[in-house]
């Protein structure tokens, strides 16, 4: 009877919404800013995964090309945000996300 | 069978995701994001996405992580840090609550909406098909978008080298 019983769309949807709490308890408690930026990864993932279960469920590739393009803008999110934190930290070494808020005015 | 690769796969996607908010050293938090990314890379199998399981492996596992681990070994920040330090005394409490509504919130709207997307076509899951149907559905409907993308990815590569520049000595700006 187990092996019977098929992973639902909604099965999909609860891991989705899972990875993306998880993701934003990370962003919300941990100081790190590269930590930090692995719990963004965690929730675009998250999205992601929503989506692609979403165009297998209603037969529809839009969703499969969302899923493209979040992948490549995240690549490039990636990419200067490691930008800016490596020129953060090498002026100021250990900092943490609590430090930047010497970018205030 | 189906069942048995959903539950490994996401045995997988919530380990992973708890190694990388609870381990204190970001090389460990890095690899456990690796973990993460390979268990939604086998979601995408099952859900015949095969092409963006690909990738999946390639960009995410392949790419970004290693640019992760490359700025962490680069800016010699490989150490533990101590999580027993809580700067702000009701944030980690306050987080959790904020997590488990969230959760909450969204598993409600998902299992509220059981019913409308119960029933549907699955989308055509065959190795080449999804790659050409792929294909199609971006270079004919959202070919600008695509394009657009080609300049977005110039702009951040210049505008990081640009960033992380050294000045050099003696440069009054």
């Amino acid at each position: 009877m187990l092996a019977a019983m098929q992973p639902t769309t909604t099965w999909y949807l609860v891991l989705s919404a899972l990875l993306f709490s998880i993701g934003a308890v990370g962003l919300m408690v941990r100081r790190n800013p590269l930590i930090m930026f692995m719990c963004i990864e965690l929730m675009l993932n998250a999205v992601n995964l929503s989506f692609v279960a979403l165009a297998f469920r209603f037969g529809d590739i839009n969703g499969q090309t969302a899923v493209f393009f979040v992948m490549v803008v995240a690549a490039a999110e990636v990419v200067v945000g490691l930008g800016i934190i490596i020129s953060i930290l090498r002026r100021r070494p250990g900092a943490t996300a609590d430090d930047l808020a010497e970018l205030k005015g | 069978m189906e069942l048995v690769v959903f539950v490994l796969a996401s045995v997988m996607v919530v380990a992973g995701a708890f190694g990388v908010i609870l381990r204190p050293h970001p090389v460990h938090a890095a690899l456990s994001l690796v973990l993460t990314l390979f268990g939604i890379a086998v979601h995408f199998v099952a859900l015949g996405a095969h092409f963006l399981a690909a990738v999946q492996i390639i960009v995410y596992a392949g790419a970004i992580v290693v640019l992760f681990l490359f700025v962490i070994m680069l800016l010699g920040v490989d150490k533990s840090e101590n999580l027993r330090i809580e700067p702000l005394p009701v944030q980690r409490p306050l987080a959790i609550v904020i997590g488990v509504g969230l959760a909450g919130l969204i598993i409600a709207a998902a299992v509220r909406a059981r019913d409308r997307i119960a029933e549907g076509p699955a989308l055509e899951s065959g190795g080449d098909s999804n790659i050409k149907a792929l294909a199609q559905n971006l270079f004919a409907d959202h070919v600008f978008a695509f394009e657009f993308t080609s300049v977005l990815l110039i702009v951040a590569v210049a505008g990081t080298v640009m960033l992380t520049r050294r000045e050099k000595r003696g440069d009054a700006s």
